[in-house]
């Protein structure tokens, strides 16, 4: 094997790498928030919703679950045109990751409230507070701070599974990495820095996590 | 233009699903074969090979499962093959699902109560006799859910293949797509055979996970 | 007119028929202990009362509210009645003045400086007062208790059904809730409370209603009840102890 590396270019393509770091970086954070989001209300349908939006739910969650994120990053971006509703590259990619997220989150927070002990739901009730207010006020913390670790390794999951939106043309780390190579035919450096750079996103936002986790939940111990 | 019956889309993609399922297998199964190696460095006695172990893992499980395929596919390109698609793909998929399957069963291994280690210590066994008499025997069994499990993130995984332009279902749709110019109708097929291949699996893994709770609950 | 009028009230689970008919009138200030068996229908009996459990059969209301299965009537009735559980129940992520102010803030939005005040209140009552900013996982099993006790009489409640109390509870700690409760009683607070704790019943209740396989058995003062049981099951249930 007789290959010189070369990692010149570096220099020259650091915009097209920033630019996708600022990318991947906004889809997994517009990602995680709406997808967490859309996962507690989801995972409050299954746990305690009303019985008619179970199966809906369920069958969202289980769809999701169990087919690839590139096929439903295609249907979002090329289907769904086809029903007349256009979408950027990057409002596609932040849908799919946002349904993506939204179902496994669900699934992972309603084990969360499933593990609540039933006197936090009695205390709540003979508080006289409805079933959604000691939900909203009594249930949703701490069962969210007890699975907060799994959370944080989905979110990171499919911060890497992001990758893949660089097949529709949308301008992330894996997309300038692409540039990249078709410029300087350098493929494997590329690709070598692109995963360090993705390496290191992954051990950040592991880190602003466990951060932001030490934020919402300021007691340590959760049963 | 050629007029695509429903039926012309579905049996070009059912065609296609076939290596979609070969890959996956040879995944799983070398995956397995890795992960075990993977799982006995990760719990051997010696401080090195636990780390090496360790940031193997991390490694891959670190980083997106696209840019394995690039390196492995550009990669193997350095040493002056022309690496085919598929040889990438499973080099690729095999590392991949190796790390995962490795720390699942280091989990599965590790909850083995400690009392068995030390059980089995006095009674004079070896190391290895431990594992193969006492610890894997029960790790197995707690391994089985999560290790059926994963097998969907492969089936997934297999998907990104056709970036590289191995030729497997979710190529097929793309080309397909190109063809009939009726992404949703395709893209919708294509998601409904992954379900079909995936959820017989995660409901047998949720299946057997609760068994398993059940069983150790009348314990 | 009584306060707690309950009037027939059957529960089942399934097909075991845990309260077979119970009738049962509280008049306010009346201080009520629940004995009987394990397994008799006494806490089925107040989670009935709370709505907790729904009546498969008879009615049950409090100073004139129906309990129904519905939420504004259970909102309405739990207003009026508070609950201590036996695992005392506070919240974990809440500090021990976030528990006691927040039904306040949430069910009856009061602000927010006035539900302060009144949990201060509330604590102070309780001898808690300097714990405010405390978790409960800090304060020991009847502070705890105590806190659960704060946290029901900030909702002002007309009456507080309070189930074993004491039960989970090292002995050295049972003293100082029941001192807060005796203190309830002297006020004037309508208590019903299933209890274990024969001195404390024969000391503060005013009644006392013993419980056999789902239906009362005896009622009736405890100096009656006490020293001379009617029933050969309540003998032997006192008896045992
Ligand atoms: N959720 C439930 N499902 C089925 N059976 C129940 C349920 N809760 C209580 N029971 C049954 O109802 C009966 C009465 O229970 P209850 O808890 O009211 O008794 P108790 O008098 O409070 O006893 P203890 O002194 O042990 O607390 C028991 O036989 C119990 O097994
Ligand atoms: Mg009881």
């Amino acid at each position: 094997m007789n290959y010189h590396f070369e990692f010149g270019w570096l220099l020259e393509y650091y915009p097209q790498i920033g630019k996708g770091i600022g990318i991947t970086a906004e889809l997994i954070a517009v990602g995680a928030v709406a997808g967490i989001s859309l996962g507690i209300c989801c995972a409050w349908v299954r746990a305690l919703g009303p019985a008619w939006l179970k199966p809906v739910v369920a069958a969202y969650v289980e769809l999701i679950r169990n087919t690839p994120f590139l096929i439903q990053l295609f249907f979002v971006f090329f289907g769904l045109p086809s029903l007349g509703l256009q979408l950027s590259e990057l409002q596609a990619a932040n849908i799919a990751m946002i349904v993506n997220l939204g179902a496994y989150s669900c699934e992972i927070i309603r084990a969360g409230i499933q593990a609540t002990p039933r006197g936090q739901f009695e205390a709540g009730a003979s508080l006289a507070m409805t079933r959604f207010e000691t939900f909203r006020h009594v249930i949703l913390v701490p069962s969210l701070q007890r699975i907060w670790p799994a959370l944080s390794s989905q979110v990171v999951i499919v911060m890497l599974g992001s990758a893949v939106v660089s097949q529709i043309a949308a301008e992330d780390l894996t997309f300038a990495a692409n540039f990249i190579q078709s410029r300087t035919f350098r493929a494997f450096e590329a690709y070598i820095v692109s995963t360090i750079i993705y390496l290191a996103l992954a051990i950040l936002l592991r880190q602003a996590l466990a951060i932001i986790g030490g934020f919402i939940f300021p007691r340590r111990t959760a049963r | 233009m050629i007029e695509f019956t429903l039926w012309d889309i579905l049996r070009n993609l059912l065609l296609a699903t076939r290596w979609t399922v070969v890959l996956s297998l040879v995944s799983f199964l070398g995956g397995g074969i890795v992960g075990l190696a993977l799982l006995f460095l990760r719990i051997s006695k010696r401080k090195s090979l636990r780390s090496l172990a360790k940031y193997y893992i991390e490694l891959f499980q670190g980083t997106p499962l696209l840019m394995q395929l690039f390196i492995a596919f550009f990669g193997l390109g350095l040493f002056g093959i022309d690496v085919p698609a598929w040889l990438a793909a499973g080099l690729a998929l095999v590392l991949w699902t190796a790390a995962f399957l490795g720390e699942i069963w280091r989990g599965c291994v590790e909850a083995v109560a400690k009392g068995q280690w030390e059980a089995s210590a006095s009674l004079g066994m070896g190391w290895l006799q431990q594992m193969r008499y006492v610890i894997l025997p029960q790790a197995m069994k707690v391994a089985v859910p999560p290790t059926v499990g994963f097998s969907v993130q492969v089936i997934k995984g297999t998907a990104l293949t056709s970036i590289i332009g191995f030729v497997e279902l979710s190529k097929a749709g793309t080309v397909v797509t190109n063809a009939t110019f009726q992404p949703f109708t395709v893209y919708g097929l294509v998601a409904l055979i992954y379900f079909a291949l995936c959820w017989p699996l995660s409901k047998s893994s949720q299946i057997l996970e609760r068994k398993l709770n059940v069983a150790h609950r009348n314990h | 007119m009584s306060l707690i009028e309950i009037t027939e009230v059957r529960k089942s689970y399934g097909a075991t028929e845990v309260l077979k008919g119970i009738n049962l009138d509280v008049a306010s200030g009346e201080v009520i202990a629940i004995i009987g068996k394990s397994g008799s229908g006494k806490s089925t009996l107040l989670r009935c009362i709370n709505g907790l459990e729904t009546i498969n059969r008879g009615s049950i209301s409090v100073a004139g509210a129906q309990l129904l299965d519905d939420e504004v009537h259970l909102k309405a009735l739990r207003l009026k009645v508070g609950m201590i559980f036996q695992q005392f129940n506070l919240f974990p992520h809440q500090t021990v003045g976030g528990n006691v102010m927040l039904s306040q803030t949430v069910v009856k939005k009061t602000p927010k400086p006035e539900a302060e005040a009144i949990a201060r209140k509330m604590l102070e009552r309780v001898g808690l007062a300097h714990k405010f900013d405390a978790y409960p996982d800090e304060l020991s099993g009847g502070q705890q208790q105590r806190v659960a006790i704060a946290r029901a009489l900030a909702m002002q409640p007309i009456a507080l059904l309070c189930d074993e109390i004491t039960s989970a509870l090292d002995p050295e700690l049972v003293s100082e809730v029941l001192a807060v409760v005796r203190e309830l009683a002297a006020e004037g607070m309508t208590l019903l409370m299933v209890t274990h704790e024969m001195k404390f019943a024969r000391d503060v209740c005013s009644r006392v209603v013993f419980m056999h396989q789902g239906r009362v058995h005896e009622v009736g003062p405890p100096e009656e009840v006490f020293a001379r049981p009617q029933t050969p099951e309540l003998k032997q249930f006192l008896g045992l102890h």
